[in-house]
């Protein structure tokens, strides 16, 4: 399978890539590693006429800790961010993304970007409250927070002409974390997905918790109702199974060659059970 | 729509060439420079047979575009042998067996050899783990395994051959080999 035609260029400085961007208009892409894009151009479902590809871009990658923040550049691959576990429930998210090939291609910046619900980071954003900036050709920067990144199925705030520039998410230290993700095959997406991260109050109990889901609506979603099941309660056993029966309130998971929505909200229900005792055991 | 002009080495030695931005690197290899050990499976980024080292990392090339090959160094399973002498990981699977029909093995070999780069002595579950991105159509895995778990008793089964063009220095003298002249 090949690409339509397309243009292409490589600029050397973030300002002309938003300009290349800007100039080739709704039908320009940013390419960072490819690998959301370049297989949906393959099967001809994106056909944009301009590629800006963004690989000799200086500054846009690396980690770097920043006050309660781990500032991440958005052409940081998961492969970067699997090798870091300091930082937490990105690095143990970032090493069940895909195969170790698509790991090394692949970056934070696209997968937040394209905005696909089976995608595994943007649960990881949603649950960590993690916010990204984005920049326009104008000189206009504004920060969005996870909450309203994603609008929709592969639709974020990302308009054409627009780059992110900086990913930050909270380290939320002393929180305990884990990542569950349910395939049918090893480098599959996740027919489900469930990010939870646990804070323990000093008697034990739960100070606070977030749970958010890939893979169960048009965007990743945060499971309030869970969390507001458990938060002040007790942190046990029992508590976290009663609070995961509610995993699959609010939700719209899309039936797909892989599940029924039923059985992506039974795997809903089950995988957040085993994400918050693993985050509150860890 | 205009070609874009490349300049990348592959297997240690340098090619200048026109591109369309549309080609894969995999064609690139194939069609174009004659290296024909990489193999075309899926097309899909789930098979892994079309694995090379991009600067010195694992990556399928049917979703990488020639363009993105820029300025860097690409080894395919036609680099890793020094002369007559089998890489180390090679010779693990001539003695295990780790093949069947052998479409799978220069993707296997490639995956393996970056695998034990970045875990010298992993066990059996990481090597599964590690290979996940490779798939064998005649579900012969346990040699592979068995292969890779052997190829880490040697203590170069990491190295990333052909050293580059620009990792030591030594391109000015390469041969610069112009398209069709590389393989």
């Amino acid at each position: 399978m090949i690409p339509a035609h397309f243009d292409y260029v490589a600029p050397a400085s973030l300002d002309e890539a938003l300009r290349a961007l800007a100039d080739g208009g709704e039908d320009a892409k940013p390419l960072a590693g490819g690998h959301s894009l370049l297989p949906l151009m393959k099967m001809r479902l994106a056909v944009p006429t301009l590629l800006v590809d963004l690989r000799r871009l200086e500054g846009l990658r690396g980690i770097e800790r920043e006050n309660g923040d781990w500032r991440i550049g958005p052409l940081t691959r998961h492969a970067d961010l699997q090798r870091r576990a300091d930082l937490g429930v990105v690095a143990q998210t970032a090493a069940l993304i895909a195969d170790q090939q698509v790991r090394n291609r692949g970056t934070i910046g696209g997968s937040l970007a394209h905005g696909d619900p089976a995608s595994d980071l943007p649960a990881v954003l949603a649950a960590t409250e993690g916010r990204v900036t984005i920049r326009d050709a104008g000189g206009g920067s504004r920060t969005v927070a996870a909450a309203d990144l994603f609008q929709d199925y592969l639709t974020t705030a990302v308009g054409p002409g627009e780059l992110i520039t900086e990913v930050r998410i909270p380290a939320l230290d002393g929180w305990g974390h884990a990542y569950e993700k349910f395939t049918r095959r090893a480098e599959d997406w996740a027919m489900v997905g469930v990010c939870a991260l646990v804070k323990r109050a000093p008697d034990g109990s739960c100070e606070d918790v977030r749970v958010a889901f890939t893979n169960m609506a048009s965007t990743p979603i945060r499971a309030t109702a869970v969390e507001q099941a458990l938060r002040g309660g007790p942190l046990d056993d029992a508590a976290i199974a009663a609070a995961a029966e509610h995993a699959d309130e609010g939700t719209d998971p899309p039936a797909d060659l892989n599940a029924s929505a039923d059985y992506k909200r039974h795997l809903a229900r089950v995988l957040t059970r085993r994400a918050l005792q693993r985050a509150a055991g860890s | 729509m205009s070609e874009v002009p490349v300049r990348l080495s592959v297997n240690g030695r340098t090619h200048e060439v026109d591109v369309e931005p549309r080609l894969l690197l995999v064609h690139l290899l194939r069609d174009r420079l004659g290296l024909t050990g990489t193999h075309v499976g899926c097309d899909t980024t789930s098979c892994g047979a079309c694995t090379v080292h991009l600067d010195g990392e694992s990556v399928k090339s049917c979703t990488v575009l020639a363009v993105q090959a820029d300025g860097c160094e690409v080894t395919t399973i036609e680099g890793l042998a020094d002369g007559d002498a089998l890489h180390p990981v090679q010779e693990a699977f001539w003695e295990d067996h780790g093949l069947q029909c052998g479409f799978c093995t220069p993707g296997m070999i490639m995956r393996a050899v970056d695998l034990l780069a970045h875990d010298p002595d992993p066990t059996e579950e990481e090597i599964r783990r590690g290979l996940e991105g490779n798939l064998c159509r005649c579900t012969g895995y346990h040699n592979i395994v068995r292969a890779v778990k052997d190829a880490a008793r040697h203590p170069h089964a990491g190295r990333i051959p052909a050293p580059g063009v620009s990792a030591d220095g030594a391109g000015a003298g390469r041969e610069l080999a112009q398209e069709g002249l590389g393989a």
